[in-house]
């Protein structure tokens, strides 16, 4: 099947928002993380 | 699972003949898929819907005893925004066929030809599952629960069951547009109190009113398409008179907030006085038969409705900000 241009931007586009929306997920998970266990992220042993 | 299935190519087929409208005739030709742009994707979240989730659901978090700390308060509402958001494309994707019948959302995605029925579908159960997993992990399973709960209901008993059936679709199925406050209380103190009940007890008894108001100008909409609202079913004398008994069961309820002592002053005096707005609209449509002021009257209702119950909560909030809720009751001033 032969993509058109137009199909080709709207999927890159469309790529480049799953990216950000999986950027941001990673980010909020370890942000949340951080936020749930405080200063015992640095207790463990090394 | 209710005899019904969209396919990707987006034939509606099934055995649910009497309540089955035919998309061929109206909508565009349906797309091989790809054609979506980020935007259209975004329109199948129902972002103005979304809006007002979110914003009760902060209500809830705002009123509920103790403390959440600010990051886990924005992934709890994200995870909210993002479930009705859901639900919303899920709804989308099962109501495409009466969708493309009706000039209000003739327009969306899938009824436009820009999106195809397998891909809403796709993209709302993946954010489905997304948002209540992630509401859950982070923040706690009651209102994780409480979430899929909410999207589940949407759509397998509004949706699928009860909007192509009965004209009490809206009543039942606004329970689901009610649950957020109680999501947002979930999401701070990990259960459910009496206080988000009343919450959730102003939200679905403004639902009817609401809807009702929107039905009685689009009656034509709906009864092209076959969907038994109220107009439709009994005509709109009989909507008029419902109408006016939600309204005036409604009022009161949004005082019990007062009573209750999660609300003060402010809000018991401004809350009157939109009530005595609301009821003045809802008689309005009740005296106003004719046309075009019974059309007027009853986009009158509606817009106010909208308005309504956007200040209720955002008094409700305002109260929580600058800390009067609690200063500032009937039981404090009575005492004093």
């Amino acid at each position: 099947m032969q993509l058109s241009e137009e199909q080709i931007r709207r999927r890159r586009m469309r790529s480049v928002a799953i990216a950000w929306i999986l950027a941001v997920l990673v980010a909020v998970f370890f942000v949340v993380t951080i936020v749930r266990l405080g200063g015992n992220v640095a207790n463990r042993p090394l | 699972m209710f005899g019904r299935r969209n396919t990707n190519e987006g034939t509606m087929v099934g055995s649910m003949t009497d309540t089955r409208y035919d998309i061929s005739a109206t909508s565009a030709a349906v797309p091989e898929g790809g054609l979506g742009t980020v935007g259209d994707f975004f329109a199948l979240l129902k972002p103005r819907v979304m809006s007002l989730v979110v914003f009760t659901a902060l209500v809830g978090m705002a009123v509920a005893p103790g403390t959440i700390h600010p990051v886990i308060a924005v992934t709890a509402l994200l995870a909210i925004a993002v479930g009705a958001g859901a639900a919303g494309a899920l709804n989308m994707w099962y109501d495409a066929d009466i969708d493309a019948g009706m000039q209000r959302t003739a327009m969306r995605p899938i009824p436009a030809g820009r999106i195809t029925p397998g891909e809403a579908r796709a993209f709302g159960a993946t954010l489905a599952g997304g948002s209540v997993m992630v509401l859950g992990l982070l923040v706690n399973w009651t209102a994780g629960a409480l979430l899929a709960l909410t999207i589940a209901f949407y759509l397998f008993v509004y949706t699928m069951w009860l909007k192509r059936r009965t004209p009490q679709n809206i009543v039942i199925g606004g329970a689901a547009g009610a649950c957020p406050p109680m999501i947002g209380w979930a999401a701070v103190t990990g259960d459910v109190g009496i206080e988000p009940i009343v919450l959730f007890a102003i939200i679905f008894m403004w639902t009817p009113p609401h809807f009702w108001a929107l039905a009685l100008y689009r009656a034509r909409d709906y009864e092209r398409v076959g969907v038994p609202m109220l107009p439709v079913v009994r005509g709109p004398d009989e909507t008029r008179r419902q109408i006016l008994i939600y309204s005036v069961i409604l009022v009161p309820i949004t005082l019990v907030p007062a009573v209750m002592g999660f609300a003060g002053v402010l809000y018991t005096v401004v809350t009157g006085l939109l009530g005595i707005g609301f009821l003045a609209f809802a008689i309005r449509v009740f005296r106003r038969r004719g046309e075009p002021e019974g059309g007027r009257a009853a986009r009158g209702l509606f817009a106010y409705s909208i308005l309504y119950l956007f200040l209720i909560f955002a008094i409700l909030l305002l109260e929580q900000g600058l800390g009067v809720a609690s200063a500032w009751t009937w039981s404090g001033l009575w005492s004093s």
